[in-house]
């Protein structure tokens, strides 16, 4: 997967992020809060390829893709930046769209897969009834082609056709996430978002599901962003990677330079921590809670975790700097700063 | 040496439906399994969702009677323990830590109430014994009374409240802790500090843990036996590092091939079985 078709052709952005900034702003009573979940993200997607987004959990992964396909909900605000996509060989401002032109893009061009999406489907409705409800109305068929395309299109993820007849509760994880990769990818959409599609699954089924997700993402030849905290699925799927630490890319590059040669120590933590099989020297966990993102640390966010802090990594946040082609780092350790860091 | 846990072919059937249209689940099916007194190890359960571990754990202990063999610890069957007394002598040296912490505590309680409760009943302390066996406990995994006093679960992290859990349980000191699938809700990057910690129980507290996982690589790290269980039999058992490292029986290669190693980055990726 990581031999990146992007550079055999000319590399064309599907989704360009521009210093996004979305903050959970809540206030009762007259006290107010803000949490910053995604603060100042900036990155690219291009035509073809599978971005990865690793971190912990609550480093605002997911509150990052919500704002991506603008699936924001009220204490969620967009505070600064801007999302823009090329869809159907259209570009796209999805925050400048009205209710109705965003819901003709949805599923027909974006499709989102959530996280626990096993339970997406609706449990007193057949499945068949789900891709009515979500589809139909995309692809723009008759009801016996559309059913037909349908068919075919489970039969490419080794479902049988009986499990249009089926309710949720009849199938087993694994065909259900496997129904609800069908669905988002019916319609043949340039883009695809999968937020941790597989962690609720076990090993040998998870390994099944991102085969598929993978060949279904090459025949249709979309974008995908793939978010999971498993190091191991960004190893074996995604081209490109990102790092998210406390609502911040502290790194990004081509996943295997990202795994292999980690700039960032918060990187090159989460790569050496986890065990392997047939090695089982001592390693060490991660000192210290992750930071409260209502009250983040000042300067660089790692720092009062990172084995490397300097004086300067608490006054001042480090920028993203390029490190080699493609790899970019925010750290002041790993990119001093310099003349070639202000030009 | 005497065995401080003795699972001997014991099995597991769930009924379920009308005389007509019954459906009969076998969850675990003759597994046998022993534990030596005196000589503390850490053995992995492994298997895929379905395969029985959970089941096999409750049967441990004691929160589902077998439906045939037995479970002996310490000599006394743990089935037969129906007394308030002798279930409390029980929990006192068996212990649980279950997989979501967040699930385990009540989200309404303080979390020291857990600490303060299992110092009374289990290891009889009062006054301000209490406080001590608490703090005590807390120390052993590396947090302390001041950090978690009256605060309620939300207010500490997965990774945290995993490790309350941990010390909860070590109160009574226990000989044997049963921890099911306890880092599969803690993300990697704290995973392995309660993956060390069951390490140390193991070699300063001398605390026997069974551990049960589905994550193959944490289990080769810190396990001395497996023991590799599908649709509710054990197909493969023995020495942690030799069965994982050389696995024999298709089952058990098959679990270790979809094993997603971050070394695999720039390799192919295929699956072999679809």
């Amino acid at each position: 997967m990581s031999v990146a078709p992007a550079q055999a052709e000319a590399a064309e952005r599907v989704l360009e992020v521009a210093n996004l900034r979305a903050y959970y702003r809540t206030s009762y009573f007259g006290v107010s809060r803000e949490v910053r979940a995604v603060d100042g993200v900036s990155l690219h997607v291009d035509r073809n390829e599978i971005y990865g987004l690793a971190g912990e959990s609550s480093c605002g992964k997911s509150t990052l893709v919500k704002t991506i396909v603008r699936a924001i909900r009220p204490p969620l605000t967009i505070i600064e930046g801007s999302v823009r996509f090329d869809l159907g060989g259209r570009a796209c401002d999805l925050y400048a769209l009205d209710q109705a032109r965003l819901a003709g893009l949805r599923w027909r061009h974006l499709s989102y897969i959530l996280q626990g999406s096993m339970n997406v489907l609706n449990p007193v409705r057949r499945v068949r009834q789900s891709f009515v409800d979500f589809a139909f109305r995309h692809v723009g068929k008759p009801m016996p082609q559309f059913l037909r395309q349908v068919e075919n299109h489970l039969a490419r993820l080794r479902l049988e056709p009986a499990v249009l007849d089926s309710y949720p509760h009849e199938l087993s994880g694994g065909m259900r996430q496997r129904v609800t990769i069908a669905l988002a990818s019916v319609c043949r959409p340039d883009f695809i978002v999968a937020d941790e599609p597989t962690t609720a699954l076990d090993v040998v089924v998870q390994k099944d599901v991102l085969a598929l997700l993978c060949e279904v993402q090459r025949q249709i030849r979309s974008s995908m962003i793939l978010v999971t905290h498993d190091i191991g699925v960004h190893a074996n799927v995604t081209d490109r990677m990102g790092i998210m630490y406390a609502g911040r890319l502290v790194e990004e590059g081509r996943t295997v330079e990202v795994i292999r040669k980690p700039r960032h120590p918060y990187t090159a933590h989460l790569v050496t921590s986890l065990p392997r099989i047939g090695d089982a020297e001592p390693r060490k966990g991660l000192e210290g809670a992750p930071p409260n993102l209502a009250n983040p640390p000042s300067g660089c966010r790692f720092h009062p975790r990172c084995p490397l802090a300097m004086a300067l990594c608490r006054q001042q946040p480090p920028p993203m700097v390029d490190v080699a082609a493609g790899h970019r780092v925010a750290c002041w350790a790993a990119a001093p700063p310099g003349p070639a860091v202000v030009s | 040496m005497s065995p401080l846990l003795d699972i001997d072919r014991v099995g597991m059937t769930y009924v379920s439906g009308t005389l007509l249209a019954r459906r009969v689940v076998r969850a675990v099916d003759a597994v046998s399994l022993r534990l030596e007194a005196g000589r503390p190890e850490i053995v992995a359960i492994i298997g895929e969702s379905g395969s029985g571990k959970t089941t096999l754990a409750r049967m441990i202990l004691n929160l589902a009677a077998p439906t045939d063999g037995t479970i002996r610890f310490l000599g006394t069957e743990v089935a037969t323990i129906r007394s308030k007394r002798a279930r409390m002598d029980f929990m006192r040296q068996v212990q649980p830590i279950f997989q979501n912490p967040f699930e385990a505590f009540n989200p309404l309680k303080r979390l020291d109430r857990y600490l303060f409760m299992s110092a009374r009943r289990f290891a009889g302390a009062r006054g301000a014994e209490i406080d001590a066996r608490a703090d005590r406990a807390l120390h052993q995994v590396g947090l302390s009374l001041a950090e978690v006093k009256g605060r309620f679960p939300h207010e500490l992290s997965g990774g945290q409240l995993q490790r309350a859990a941990i010390a909860r349980a070590l109160i009574p000191a226990p000989k044997l802790i049963v921890a099911d699938e306890p880092v599969s809700m803690v993300d990697a990057s704290l995973r392995m500090s309660i993956v060390n910690l069951f390490r140390s129980l193991r070699d300063e507290l001398q605390v026997s843990i069974i551990y049960i996982t589905h994550d193959l690589a944490t289990a080769y790290y810190i396990s001395d036996r497996v023991l590799i269980m599908q649709r509710g039999q054990a197909v493969e058992s023995g020495v942690a590092r030799d069965v994982l490292a050389n696995p024999q029986h298709p089952y058990s290669r098959l679990l270790k091939e979809s094993v997603l190693s971050p070394d695999d980055a720039g390799k192919p990726f295929v699956s072999a079985n679809i």
